[in-house]
């Protein structure tokens, strides 16, 4: 009996308890696919709401009070529950094995980063039971968001703190991981590109969330304990707010795309059967774009009255951005170019992606230009825009993801027939869902109306955009249904179905839990490509067998996370009524406990041995 | 740099995209069709940037439709292997130089109608205004005349108007499309911006920036009049001393006891800003900014305000805590306040308005 066997046949409550307790990256990686897939189910079903809503003039389906919970929680729940884990769930699935580790740098980091943004996550929409949930935007501008009445707000501060030190966790992990752990050969200019997104996606979480950790704080003193940062009348100043949200919301832009460009740079190689075009000037394009990233903050603020050279330099700055990110659209172009194209679902996402954030990135440059957002600003347009940049390459990006990185997590292929009945709806309904919101925004019809009057000419406009919501919406189910189908139907598939080119398809899938019986031998970019040209099957191994250190799994991550659930709870609370104090005192001891349970006890983890590894190639 | 502006306009090009973006939307609120110097500012900083994203995006879709057609599987065959390249450094660099010449073509107007908009230098030979915004309407104090009004902002036809705005609770945004960009309104500091109207009319302006329940009917007019119109309105509201008929006199007691507390009608009053000052309010072209003006709606506004404009101020006005006032005592506050006239009748703009526009609420 060995732990390899121990790892099979096990009922439903020991398969819970594994995955409460597992440490594993692939497993931490189905289980931010389910979170994430989750919020992002919830987040949808808010958009929905919305656009009921705002299906004709003067509409009253929803109250004012409650559409601006709607658009809050849309707007938070899909930037921070939805898109960010569904991203990390791709990043824990595919990095490890892109670079032959045997797992994260950190595993129990790890499990404790899932952990904190799921109960972040749910302590966010607790609000929804509880008398409301946060109304003040997603942005939570000072002050309305400091003087909005109810505990909404409270819950957007603690849950976002919370599931935002998970995220900030996971972004180090990575980054160690990504610099510590690499196969033998594997330098970093040989490194696959979504491993470099990645890479530079962690190192913006590094850098940027500490911005809004900073803000949340300012922003929980002076909602529960009567500070004044952001009161004018006071002497604080409510514009610091904006400052620090976007020095951190700008660069949030980039986490999310930079893994999504990684994704599709996979597909684009992959399906056209050939290297990516302009390697090189690809991974300078990300690492400038991450760096650039930090500099455009305030093209966010154009009309908050920063003055013309302020806001002329962030204008030049961000149009800057668009050098790089036009880079990568040619080469991606140039990877096609001469290739043998394969058009899957998968790739279908992937070229759909290409005119759809072309137009997102034209948008993105008219946005720039700082004396014509007077008139963007703050309207329909930017809605547009920022949905063609974050649904047209974030959520495109996972879509793709989805399809090309399912049978290495799963070891199945999702339904192509469904797959592609799913594109086209998708992307139809959202090409009339948000294209035609650019004129509605430059109509006259500035973003969070409840309402829009009779007579305005903004009628047709947001009805056809309603319409291509609910599109969407019928796409989204037939993923759903495409997902059931697939794992019912069960057909196994080997290692490489993709024919593809990098590390993770030389093991089987679902890969082993070890990953790698013997560390691979790298030998140049694209290093399953290489071995395949070669005539061999698979990687030449850089080790001989030997016994294979693993960590054990651990509750802790998880308890942990329920003590800072309740740590939340009893801060929001203890406003009005002083018992709830005791809560923070119990939440923060367990998880207080936990840490100091983590620090005393050795925890050395396991060996699999030699002769184990051999019996099980044998079988 | 203005007469290089001047010549760009004009280049028929402009013009016919003018044509086209001007079918859209309605004409006293999109800034498709600008009607004030901003707002054309702006439009042609819009213009340039479409035009030279157009460009790109043609680009980028000929290059995509082509490698489409030319590379499928199907063209090239099932075992096809194609060359392995590795890149090009001659593309490279000349995609990285051509946006960066088309991005200077953008930041160029770009950078100077940026700091056109922002000029102060004709700020004190100008009208000057006090804008403040407050959940959810907006108080306008004619700084030099010594007047103030609220919802519906006067001004003189191809003037320079500047407006110094600061909020009293959260931050709002002054946008008047067609005239002009937005600026927010903030609860710290002084923004100023100014705004000059190139035709007489009335434009409907919007709150831009979030501000809580009733920030979609935040809204407001400008109201654009001829320089002689101006002049007499600014003449009659420095001395607001309407006569009443016989009957509106209970509806003055009935304001008087529950009404004046908030809202003052003497536009020279200089009381702090409590609600909206009513003076001239028989000339208005709306009633709260979202209701076609007429009496019943007044009443309804009168009786229920917080099913009109959710979470407004007035809903904690005593008088509907109380439920003190009846429909029939409402109506003769109605009938009071249409009475409160600073000039005999409205200005042709807002005439003119009441009868093309509805929308249409009950």
């Amino acid at each position: 009996m060995s732990t390899l066997v121990a790892n099979e046949k096990k009922g439903f409550g020991s398969t819970i308890w594994d995955y409460l307790t597992t440490v594993d990256h692939k497993k931490i990686a189905i289980l931010y696919l389910i979170a994430g897939g989750f919020f992002f189910l919830l987040g949808g079903l808010e958009a929905l709401a919305i656009r009921v809503q705002l299906i004709k003039p003067m509409n009253d389906f929803v109250s004012a009070g409650f559409y601006n919970e709607l658009i809050t929680m849309h707007g938070t729940t899909m930037i921070f529950l939805a898109a960010m884990p569904l991203i990390f769930a791709f990043m824990n699935a595919v990095v490890p094995l892109q670079i032959g580790a045997r797992d994260v740098a950190f595993p129990f980091l790890n499990s404790l980063g899932f952990w904190l943004f799921l109960f972040g996550g749910i302590l966010l929409n607790v609000g929804w039971f509880t008398g409301g949930a946060a109304d003040a935007g997603w942005t939570a501008y000072t002050p309305l968001s400091t003087t909005s009445p109810g505990h909404g707000v409270d819950y957007y501060v603690l849950g976002l703190q919370i599931s935002g030190a998970g995220t900030l966790m996971g972004g180090i992990n990575f980054l160690v991981t990504i610099i510590n752990m690499r196969a033998p050969g594997m330098t970093y200019m040989r490194m696959p590109l979504f491993t470099w997104t990645a890479f530079v996606a962690s190192a913006l979480i590094l850098f940027a969330f500490p911005a809004l950790t900073v803000g949340l704080f300012l922003m929980m003193f002076d909602r529960m304990f009567d500070s004044v940062f952001f009161d004018a009348a006071m002497g604080g100043n409510s514009v610091i707010w904006q400052h620090l949200f976007w020095i951190f919301g700008h660069p949030e832009v980039y986490i999310l795309i930079l893994p999504a460009f990684g994704i599709f740079s996979e597909i684009i190689a992959t399906f056209s059967k050939k290297r990516l075009f302009g390697y090189t000037a690809m991974v300078f394009a990300t690492v400038l774009i991450g760096f650039l990233g930090f500099m455009v903050w305030a093209h966010h603020m154009f009309t908050v009255g920063m003055g013309p050279a302020a806001n002329s330099i962030f204008a030049v700055a961000t149009m800057a951005i668009a050098v790089p990110t036009g880079i990568k659209i040619f080469n991606w172009l140039f990877t096609l170019w001469g290739g043998n194209i394969q058009i899957n679902t998968a790739m279908l996402w992937a070229l759909g992606f290409i005119p759809s954030f072309t137009i997102g990135g034209m948008t993105g440059v008219m946005l720039a230009a700082a004396s014509a957002d007077y008139q963007y600003h703050d309207t329909y347009f930017v809605i547009a825009h920022f949905h063609y940049v974050i649904v047209g390459g974030v959520v495109f990006g996972l879509l793709a993801g989805t399809h090309y990185f399912w049978p290495k997590m799963f070891g199945t292929i999702l339904d192509e027939t469904l797959g592609k009945i799913t594109f086209w709806l998708f992307f139809i309904g959202f090409h009339m869902t948000f294209f035609i919101q650019h004129f509605l925004g430059l109509m006259g019809m500035p973003r969070r109306y409840w309402v829009f009057l009779e007579g305005q000419g903004l009628d047709l406009g947001n009805l056809i955009s309603s319409i291509g919501a609910f599109l969407m919406g019928i796409a989204t189910i037939i993923l759903l249904i495409n997902v059931v189908k697939t794992s019912v139907k069960n057909e196994k598939v080997g290692a490489d179905p993709w024919d593809a080119r990098t590390l993770e398809w030389a093991i089987p899938s679902p890969p082993p839990f070890y990953n790698f019986k013997q560390l691979p031998l790298v030998r140049g970019l694209d290093p399953l490509w290489i071995e395949k040209t070669e005539g061999r099957k698979g990687m030449t191994p850089a080790e001989p067998l030997g016994d294979i250190h693993m960590p054990n799994n651990s509750f802790l991550p998880f308890i942990m996370s329920v003590g800072f659930f309740i740590a939340g709870l009893g801060f929001i609370y203890q406003k009005d009524n002083l018992a709830w104090l005791s809560a923070v005192f119990i939440g923060m001891g367990i998880a207080l406990g936990c840490m100091l349970v983590r620090s005393l006890k050795d925890d050395l983890g396991y060996h699999i041995h030699k002769e184990d590894l051999q019996k099980e190639a044998k079988e | 740099m203005k007469d290089w502006m001047g010549k760009i306009r004009t280049l028929s090009l402009f013009s016919f995209l003018v044509l086209i973006l001007s079918a859209c939307g309605k004409e006293n609120l999109t800034a498709l069709a600008p009607k004030g110097y901003g707002a054309q500012q702006s439009m042609t900083v819009i213009i340039v940037s479409i035009l030279v994203m157009t460009v790109v995006f043609i680009v980028v879709m000929i290059i995509f439709l082509y490698v489409m057609m030319k590379f499928r599987r199907k063209k090239v065959g099932e075992g096809h292997i194609p060359q392995q390249v590795e890149g090009n450094h001659k593309l490279e660099v000349i995609w990285t130089v051509i946006p960066i010449l088309l991005l200077i073509i953008i930041a160029i107007p770009t950078v100077a109608v940026t700091y056109d908009l922002a000029d102060e230098s004709q700020m004190e030979d100008s009208i000057n205004i006090n804008v403040t915004g407050l959940q959810f309407w907006w108080n306008f104090e004619y700084a030099n005349e010594e007047i103030q009004t609220s919802q519906e902002l006067y001004i003189p036809v191809d003037e320079r108007v500047y407006l110094n705005m600061i909020s009293n609770d959260v931050i709002h945004s002054f946008w008047v499309p067609t005239i002009s960009g937005k600026m927010d309104v903030n609860p710290d500091n002084e923004n100023t911006m100014y705004i000059e109207a190139h035709e007489e009319g009335v434009y409907w302006g919007k709150c831009a920036e979030f501000c809580g329940d009733s920030h979609s009917l935040m809204d407001f007019k400008i109201v654009v009049v001829s320089q002689d119109e101006y002049d007499q309105w600014v003449a009659a509201m420095q001395d607001t001393d309407p006569e009443y008929t016989a009957e509106a006199a209970e509806g003055q007691e009935l304001f008087a006891n529950s009404c004046i507390s908030c809202h003052a009608i003497d536009a020279s009053s200089t009381n702090p800003v409590v609600g909206p000052n009513l003076a001239d309010f028989g000339n208005r072209a709306m009633i709260a900014g979202v209701r076609d003006f007429n009496k019943e709606n007044l009443v309804e506004w009168i009786l229920d305000p917080a099913s009109i404009k959710p979470g407004n101020g007035m809903l904690g006005a005593p008088y509907l805590e109380e439920n003190s006032i009846s429909e029939e005592e409402a109506s003769q506050i109605a009938d009071f306040l249409m009475e409160l006239k600073a000039t005999e009748e409205p200005v042709d703009s807002v005439e003119h308005f009441r009868e093309n526009e509805s929308v249409h609420s009950n």
